[in-house]
């Protein structure tokens, strides 16, 4: 059935304006990256850089931004290797064994989902403190993988009961454990779902911002926010460094959008069709 | 069929690691909060010790002006951000779930300013807003640098920015939820209701927003409850200013923990957040949730 044209022409303006209201904000400040500093200082601004690659060489050179790059992988990688290999048999056992109690975990883990950070911030600090994982890359993972463990469940749940349960039989008449049922037969064919778990974590880990900032205050160790957030000059604020650091740290999650849309999207909504 | 009770052992031992983690980092800390804000605690003056003083710290976070003002910065900030997310929301999946060329590309686009970090988004609208190079002076007033506004600098005009920014941030999130809510309903429902003859808007109002009834709850709930978190926007745009216009209650209770070291007062604020939190979640449940009940039983 074809729409009348009064509904062609709504739906293109609400495609303009919605990419444009999401794209054009960033994409000044992409423009701004390419400034000289002469255009970034200029009143009345400029529309068009000259393509200048300065500020590129000023953050990650003199403002020594390949550090914080490389804190933010370590860090998000790491949560997202341990927070998917916790968070995958705790998934299973949820989702296809017969649990007393399963009503009391996944309350725990909403409750945990709903905590302010500031809540648990300060004896977090303290157990860090205690156990020596302060201005540690460690001492920041501990907590980011509690943090993410909720959604990484509840997407995997999710993805753990839609996949058929004759498979599950199949792989119990054959005398598979628990265990081997998961590994060997319901994991292979989760793939899909530890994908979104995976990516979605990482973002987390990656764009954290308060723990980061509680728990590095050394900045050798700092990751990309912190940076950002605290990003100085010696006399003005460096807005061309800012924006040229705010690109790079955004570009990995700019690909991995445009790459995995479908599954961000759908892990995404999991929650909310479900719950 | 599920697996048998014999592998009751097995699903415990597997479920054992994530609730260990949850118990460690998350639940312990919690309730340390909740201990610590019975007690006057000064990280600077060690030698006063840390005496019991039952609910005085509640007690005086009840007759705190600053407090006051930091939980109505936040309970505006909360109100109107989560009301324009929802209704650009639902906006954004609207259009997103029509069937068009080039559709994951929009949807690409449309996720973008979710997936940029906040810290990055709040220095760019910083930025955005910048009295002498911003852009929101260049397109409101162009050459005439004289009028150019310095946006941050204003009570009124730094809360908006705030939310502005949080909006331009999460919407596309609120619309992916409502998206999710879109998607289950059947597109016969529709094409019986164009063969009746209801345009557009009569089908969105008739049909489409009562059937989103339960989508739009889970995504409010989930924003309200961010909302109401909101730290890293005030920290990098405004520190909380000017004066205290948008300092909200996360911010305030992260200078009173971390910079004032009053452990046991600024656990009092983040609790007494946290319970304003499960308070209004439960609130939505039962209101609009037992409506959407009678609606079905009716």
């Amino acid at each position: 059935m074809t729409n009348p044209f009064s509904e062609r022409i709504l739906l293109t303006l609400g495609i303009f304006f919605a990419v444009l209201g999401s794209l054009f904000p960033f994409l000044w400040f992409v423009l701004t990256s390419l400034k000289s500093q002469i255009q970034v200082e200029a009143i009345p601004p400029t529309w068009w850089p000259d393509g200048s690659v300065e500020f590129y060489c000023s953050a990650l050179i003199d403002h020594d931004l390949f550090n914080y790059i490389w804190n933010s992988l370590i860090v998000a990688s790491a949560t997202t290797v341990i927070a998917l290999v916790i968070a995958t048999p705790a998934a299973y056992a949820l989702a296809r064994i017969r649990l007393q109690g399963k009503v009391w975990v996944f309350g725990g883990l909403l409750c945990v989902a709903m905590f302010p950070q500031i809540v648990i911030a300060g004896p977090v600090w303290q157990i860090l403190e205690r156990i020596g994982g302060l201005n540690t890359h460690w001492g920041l993972v501990l907590p980011y993988v509690t943090l993410t463990l909720p959604l990484a469940v509840w997407i995997l749940a999710t993805f753990f009961q839609e996949l058929p349960l004759e498979l599950e039989e199949a792989a119990q008449i054959d005398g598979c454990t628990a265990w081997q049922a998961l590994y060997k037969v319901m994991l292979p064919l989760a793939a899909p779902g530890l994908f979104t778990a995976a990516i979605l974590t990482f973002i987390y880990a990656w764009n954290e911002f308060f723990f980061a900032l509680l728990i590095l205050t050394d900045p050798v160790k700092q990751t990309l926010p912190v940076g950002i957030a605290l990003f100085q000059g010696e006399f003005t604020m460096p807005w061309g460094e800012i924006a040229a650091a705010s690109v790079i740290a955004t570009l990995p999650l700019i690909v991995l959008v445009l790459l995995f849309q479908r599954g961000i999207i759908s892990g995404l909504s999991a929650g909310a069709v479900k719950g | 069929m599920l697996r048998p009770t014999s592998d009751h052992t097995t699903g415990w031992f597997m479920v054992f690691p994530a609730l260990t983690f949850v118990a460690i980092f998350s639940l312990y800390p919690a309730l340390d909060s909740f201990l610590l804000s019975l007690h006057r605690i000064y990280l600077g003056l060690p030698n006063l010790g840390q005496p019991f003083i039952g609910l005085s710290n509640y007690a005086q976070l009840f007759q705190d002006p600053v407090a006051h003002q930091a939980f109505i910065v936040t309970l505006g900030f909360v109100i109107l951000s989560t009301t324009l997310e929802l209704l650009l929301g639902i906006g954004i999946a609207l259009v997103i779930h029509e069937h068009f060329k080039g559709r994951g590309w929009v949807r690409a686009a449309v996720l973008i300013p979710w997936a940029i970090p906040t810290v990055v988004a709040s220095q760019m609208w910083r930025f955005l807003l910048n009295d002498q190079y911003g852009l929101a002076n260049l397109i409101l007033f162009g050459d005439q640098v004289d009028a150019y506004v310095p946006w941050l600098a204003d009570p009124w005009m730094a809360f908006g920015a705030i939310v502005l920014a949080d909006v331009w941030k999460t919407s596309s999130f609120a619309g992916l939820l409502v998206l999710a809510g879109l998607q289950v309903i059947p597109d016969e429902v529709y094409d019986a209701a164009r063969i009746d003859g209801a345009t557009a808007w009569q089908r969105f109002w008739h049909i489409t927003l009562p059937l989103l009834k339960p989508a739009l709850l889970t995504a409010l709930l989930f924003r309200t409850i961010d909302a109401f978190r909101v730290f890293d926007l005030v920290f990098v745009m405004t520190q909380g200013g000017p004066g205290d216009a948008t300092q909200v209650i996360q911010f305030y209770g992260y200078k009173t923990l971390f910079t004032e070291g009053r452990i046991g007062y600024g656990t009092t604020i983040s609790i007494t957040v946290f319970v304003a939190i499960l308070i209004l979640s439960l609130f939505y449940v039962r209101t609009v949730g037992s409506k959407l009940l009678d609606k079905e039983t009716a």
